[in-house]
């Protein structure tokens, strides 16, 4: 019974997701790839992203608080982190992302760091999100039942 | 505001006025040489008429003169050869050479005056002085010879043309300032537009906008300088004019004191004379030969020779001594004048004057003209003024005049002159009082000045304009009127000076004219006629500038809207491609959804709506995918590949595509290509498919549940020459005519492209012809679908429009696949047409230039192995119709197998023999019949024996179901059943299947799952974000491929170093160091080193597809410019993936 509950919250969290905007169908075909032989896909990539978002957010705040802020280094850095965050689905980081780069073509210090704050912003969200439903997937796991398929009612 | 709005309207006008502007100048120009010319010969003629006029003047004057002095010699001749005189002859002899004399001073002041004027007048008054001198005896008319008045006219005509260049050099000038102010601005603009910004054309506006006022101030200028021409004009002729008039004056003035002059020097000295004659004849001769009566006598008959004088007397000396001896001897005393003041004499009578007081001396008159004659006896000394004129005459042994004064009786003003009679010869150099001495009596004539000088005047020409007033001026403090009236003009008066031989005595004549300046009409006119012409151009002009305002404003707003326009067609076409762009990404998450849905536990029913709603979602996404194609083409920002392709190949890959669909309605496919085209032609194949698949794909939708679609490709050379044609069904369709009943692939009737082909102009043109290097094709396409309407076929090729509106309901689509083709068969330099019959079918054709091929080698190398397995075979087509044996021949004849076609299995029976070692028959399904076949197959197996390898059985089907497969293939009786439309890879796969393995296998028809094309490939990934690499991997990994994943574009470059063993290569585009334009250039050109180096790999090249995220960039076009073979959208979606990877893989799946 509680297993079915949990499944059933699990569905609904992630539907929350969706409805939230912090994922899109990247995310979904994302799920579609994990299958049996590679039984974590998810999991890793999803942890791969934090990994490696964690360290350009790093790159990008040090480079941002420089005296005198080197465009051509920051572009790629918000470059690789758009698609990053649109390769899991994690779509309002990457929107954040669209902007962050309008802000880089303009040069314009004031707005990068703005969105810098919304980028991270984002990025914890999701972050928080994603791990809550990692969690929420593991318990099921743990209990002994299956991941349902998302249903695509949205 | 208007104002402005005029001002800032002045503009770019100027891009097109060139040519406006060069007629203007041209038109000005016009227009002052006709003023000039006018004015010109306005001024000739005026010309003339003054100068004939004064010549003639001058004659007449001049013939007067002669008249009256050769009359005076006349008479005096006369005279005393009447009278018996014989002295008279020196008379002549003295008087004539001062009468020349004096001739001659009066022409030569003349002349002087006249030189001043015009040489006619010149010429003639110095032509006529000789001329007298030599023949005095006539003038002629015909002196005024017409030469001289050319010679005027050439003088004066310069002047007159000077003048006229002056205004056209003038107008020229404003025109040529006109025509430069308005030549630069174009110049100025067109160097502007490149910049294209706001900017430069807030500074067109102002060159423009100074180029109107420009304009204006021109007209202004070019205006003003007209109307102070024309001012000049009046003002320079009537200053002519008045010089003129009063050169006219002091001519006539000049003429009239002369002549007076001259008559009364005639009168003086023939007083003179008449003194000496009283000295001689009085005097010198006792008795006396003169009394009164010869005196009267003689002086009234030569009064005509004294013109001037009213009369003439002699009174003799007397000393007071003898005033007693004279009383005595005369009878009568010497009287004296009445009064002093003679103005009031009123009636003469010499018997009522006293007796003259007691004086000196006395001058008593003894002998007097009739008309005087009442003055005998009277002393003239005893009047103040012949008294004073006696005592000066007798000193000075000249002619000397009284002033003006009262005659008496006539009480006419008059003058008397007075000459002194002396009784000896006087030397010239005698002194005062010898003359006195010498003196016995004295002549005097008094002169009636008003009647006198109005008998003269009588006489001259134009006496009626003409006032004269004489004066006697010696009297410096008062001037007396001799002589004039009141009236006329005093401002302009002319004065001549006149001698009448007393120096003591001076005289003026003062000229005026009667009426007052007429007025100038010779300079009002001309000047005028400029001021008007003048104001006319000027208003043209002005009308023109206004129009050049009007048309800059209209044209401005043209090219505003002209700009609007172009702004939104550009943003339509980016709206377009935008649009389609978010679209297309969402919906590619819906098709990947519900092809996630379908592929869940659904019932039928949802199953249904799934398709259908996945269907629909295909649908959309290939509509967006032609828009985008139509606004690109529209936008003319597509441009055709040219690379080199093996067309066979792409319509395989065609056909392979459209056969689910064509089999599904039970439509036959066949694709047949000359064998005269050549394997590897150079075009755009991607956009060479697009077309083929639009026809077709309209052909299956069009075309009912029976029948056919039939493609093929011929040289257009092939068609041309129709005399003898090689090709087999190309000859078989040609022949069929116009009929269409004639043989088709499927047997059901089709309409004969003929039509369309006949239309087409790049067939028969033969301007490429002699290129070698160009391949022309005709592409057929043809069906037995339900025809296009008549009425609906003028518009079968404008986007959007389909045959009917109730077409779109039917049978879906945009109608917009067509006219894309058509306007990439346009950029593919070629042509397409259709011909199309209700009911019965369309076939479209299509020509296109393609290059030929440097290198024939075949693209496919996968198939050369199994070719090379196949080349020499031989078999044998059974068809009951020829034109679709013929196509499977075609198939068969690319893997090099050699057929022959028979058309029922009952003939083929009675040819086996014949043509032994057949590997293979080929039967179509129509021709399929279980009891000849059986007799076949009996003699096939006889063959059978003797050969080494059985004749294999081939069944051609264009539907099957698996169950009637493999009911066929179970009952032993076919090796193998072969699904149209034929192509390539099924054939080889289905003969390898039965020659070379002889294992009967299920042959895979479904190969749209990306799991079959991608499994056991391997692939390489490229991308620098690892969570892409790790998706992009799990994605590729999921369709069964071994992926190996590297992270940069040098990485990359290592592991695709030939020779390797990748069978494709995803790389992303966006990589530090090294992105993935570079890295796939340096890995072609690596592969192209290798093939350099003559090493074994000849024909290494991986397919690498670019990973993107933004598909909208022009990225496609770079993608194959740097060598590219596709690209996918990232992340992945399957449809995507599959459409860029069958590409590579599908062939040989």
């Amino acid at each position: 019974m509680e297993l079915v509950q949990m499944q059933k919250s699990l569905q609904d969290y992630t539907k929350s997701l969706f409805l939230d905007g912090v994922l899109d169908s990247q995310f979904l075909q994302l799920q579609q790839l994990q299958d049996e032989s590679n039984p974590d896909f998810v999991s890793q990539v999803v942890t791969l992203f934090f990994q490696d978002s964690d360290r350009i957010l790093n790159d990008l705040s040090l480079s941002l608080d420089q005296q005198v802020v080197d465009f051509k280094k920051v572009d790629p850095h918000v470059h690789q982190l758009k698609g990053s965050s649109s390769s899991i689905g994690a779509q309002r980081v990457k929107n954040a992302c669209v902007v962050f780069r309008s802000f880089c073509e303009q040069q314009n210090v004031e707005g990068c760091h703005r969105c810098l704050q919304q980028v991270k912003k984002e990025y914890y969200l999701v972050k928080n999100r994603l791990e809550t439903l990692f969690k929420l997937e593991q318990q099921i796991v743990a209990s002994g039942g299956m991941i349902p398929a998302m249903e695509l009612g949205f | 505001m208007s104002i402005t709005r005029e001002l800032t309207s002045k503009k770019a006008e100027e891009s097109k006025g060139g040519v406006k502007w060069i007629k203007k100048p041209l038109f000005f120009m016009i227009m002052c040489c006709l003023t000039t010319s006018l004015v010109i010969v306005l001024l000739m003629s005026s010309g003339k008429e003054e100068e004939t006029g004064s010549c003639n003047g001058e004659a007449r004057v001049l013939y007067r003169h002669q008249n009256v002095t050769r009359s005076e010699i006349h008479d005096l001749v006369s005279l005393f050869s009447d009278s018996d005189q014989v002295t008279s002859f020196e008379c002549r002899k003295e008087s004539i050479p001062g009468m020349w004399a004096n001739y001659g001073i009066t022409c030569s002041l003349n002349m002087r005056l006249e030189k001043e004027e015009t040489q006619c007048g010149h010429d003639n008054s110095k032509s006529l002085i000789p001329w007298n001198l030599i023949n005095p005896s006539g003038l002629q008319q015909s002196l005024l010879h017409p030469e001289n008045h050319r010679e005027g006219l050439d003088w004066d005509l310069p002047s007159y043309l000077r003048n006229t260049w002056w205004c056209l050099i003038f107008g020229l000038l404003v025109c040529h300032k006109i025509f430069v102010s308005h030549s630069k601005p174009p110049n100025e603009i067109e160097g502007k537009t490149n910049l294209q910004d706001s900017l430069a054309q807030k500074q067109q506006q102002r060159a423009c906008r100074g180029a109107g006022k420009w304009r204006k101030n021109i007209l202004l200028l070019g205006v003003i300088a007209g109307v102070s021409m024309s001012v000049w004009w009046f003002w320079d002729s009537n200053q002519k004019i008045i010089l003129q008039r009063r050169e006219t004056l002091e001519n006539m003035c000049d003429e009239r004191a002369r002549v007076l002059q001259d008559q009364f020097n005639v009168s003086l000295n023939h007083v003179h004379a008449l003194s000496i004659l009283v000295s001689t004849f009085h005097h010198g001769k006792t008795p006396s030969a003169i009394d009164q009566k010869t005196f009267g006598e003689y002086t009234e008959r030569t009064n005509f020779e004294r013109p001037l004088t009213s009369g003439v007397a002699y009174a003799l000396k007397v000393p007071h001594s003898k005033r007693e001896q004279f009383e005595k001897d005369h009878g009568w005393t010497i009287k004296k004048m009445e009064t002093e003041d003679q103005t009031l004499v009123q009636d003469c009578v010499p018997e009522n004057f006293d007796p003259a007081p007691i004086q000196d001396e006395y001058a008593p008159v003894i002998f007097a003209q009739e008309t005087v004659s009442h003055i005998v006896s009277v002393d003239m000394m005893s009047g103040q003024e012949d008294r004073e004129n006696i005592l000066r005459a007798r000193a000075s042994g000249k002619g000397v005049l009284t002033s003006p004064f009262k005659l008496l009786k006539s009480n006419h003003l008059g003058v008397v002159l007075t000459f002194a009679v002396y009784d000896t010869d006087l030397p010239a150099d005698a002194t005062e009082e010898q003359r006195v001495e010498a003196t016995i009596g004295y002549l005097g004539a008094s002169y009636d000045m008003p009647s006198l000088v109005e008998k003269l005047l009588h006489q001259l020409a134009s006496k009626q304009t003409i006032v004269v007033d004489v004066y006697d001026t010696s009297n410096a403090s008062g001037l007396i009127k001799m002589y004039g009236t009141e009236i006329g003009d005093t401002s302009e008066e002319y004065i001549s000076s006149l001698d009448f031989g007393d120096p003591s005595r001076k005289h003026e004549m003062r000229c005026r004219f009667k009426d007052k300046l007429p007025i100038p009409w010779t300079a009002i006119i001309p000047s005028g006629l400029v001021l008007i012409i003048t104001f006319l151009v000027g208003y043209i002009f002005h009308d023109a500038i206004s129009r050049i305002a009007i048309v800059e404003e209209d044209c401005q707003k043209m090219m505003k809207l002209k700009a609007r326009a172009e702004a939104a067609d550009i943003a339509k076409s980016q709206f377009l491609a935008t649009v389609s762009h978010e679209i297309r990404t969402p919906m590619n998450g819906v098709l990947g959804m519900l092809k996630m849905l379908m592929d869940t536990d659904l019932d039928a029913k949802q199953m249904d709506y799934a398709q259908t709603a996945h269907g629909s979602g295909k649908d959309l996404i290939s509509l967006i995918n032609e828009v985008l194609d139509q606004a690109k083409i529209e936008s003319g920002r597509l441009e055709l590949e040219n690379v080199p392709f093996d067309m066979r190949l792409v319509l395989d890959n065609v056909s392979s595509l459209l056969s689910g669909k064509a089999n599904e309605k039970g439509i036959e496919l066949a694709v047949y290509v000359s064998s005269q085209v050549p394997e590897v032609v150079v075009g755009d194949p991607s956009r060479f498919r697009q077309i083929i698949t639009n026809l077709v794909g309209n052909s299956i939708k069009f075309t009912r549940e029976k029948g056919h679609i039939f493609i093929s490709v011929h040289l257009a050379e092939e068609v041309r020459e129709s005399v003898n044609i090689k090709d087999a069904v190309l000859r078989q369709r040609l022949a069929v005519g116009s009929s269409a009943s004639g043989e088709t692939v499927s047997g059901f009737p089709a309409v004969n492209a003929w039509g369309s082909w006949e239309s087409f102009k790049t067939i028969y043109s033969t301007e490429n012809h002699t290129c070698d290097r160009i391949i022309k094709l005709l592409v057929t396409v043809e069906d037995t679908g339900v025809g296009i309407p008549l009425d609906a076929q003028g518009r079968i090729f404008t986007p959007f429009m389909q045959a009917d509106s109730s077409t779109s309901r039917t049978y879906g689509g945009t109608g917009i696949g067509l006219s894309i083709s058509k306007r990439l068969v346009e950029l593919m330099q070629g042509e397409m047409g259709f011909v199309s019959r209700p009911g019965i079918g369309s076939t479209f054709s299509f020509t296109g230039v393609f290059g030929k091929a440097e290198t024939t080698s075949s693209f496919n190398t996968k198939f050369d192995l199994a070719i090379q397995e196949f080349k020499g075979l031989r078999a044998l087509v059974i068809d009951t119709r020829n034109i679709r044996a013929e196509v499977t021949r075609y198939h068969l004849q690319r893997l090099g197998i050699c057929a022959d076609i028979v058309s029922s299995l009952r003939t083929a029976c009675t040819c086996v023999n014949k043509l032994g070692g057949l590997a293979m028959v080929l039967i179509d399904k129509d021709a399929w019949n279980k009891k000849d076949f059986e007799l076949l197959d009996g003699l096939l197996n006889c063959s059978k024996e003797t050969t080494t390898r059985p004749t294999k059985i081939l069944l051609l089907a264009t539907s099957a179901t698996l169950v009637e497969r493999s009911e066929m293939k179970s009952s032993g009786l076919v090796d193998e059943v072969v699904i149209k439309p034929l192509r390539m890879s099924v054939l080889i796969c289905s003969l390898q299947e039965t020659l070379v393995n002889g294992k009967k296998r299920q042959p895979s028809r479904k190969r749209t799952n990306l799991g079959h094309l991608l499994r056991e490939k391997r692939i390489l990934v490229v991308d620098d974000n690892l969570v892409n690499r790790r998706v992009a991997e799990g994605a590729l990994k999921k369709y069964g491929a071994i992926v190996t994943c590297v992270e940069s574009g040098k990485a990359a470059l290592a592991m695709l170093k030939p020779p390797h063993n990748f069978d494709a290569c995803f790389m992303d585009l966006q990589m530090p160091e090294m992105d993935g334009f570079e890295a796939t250039r340096r890995v072609r050109d690596l592969e192209k080193k290798k093939i350099v180096s003559g090493e074994m790999y000849s024909s290494w090249h991986v397919p690498i597809l670019a990973m993107t995220a933004d598909v909208i960039q022009a990225t496609n076009e770079e993608c194959v410019k740097c060598g590219m073979d596709g690209y996918v959208s990232k992340p992945f979606e399957e449809e995507a993936l599959y459409a860029a990877v069958a590409k590579f893989f599908e062939s040989d799946g």
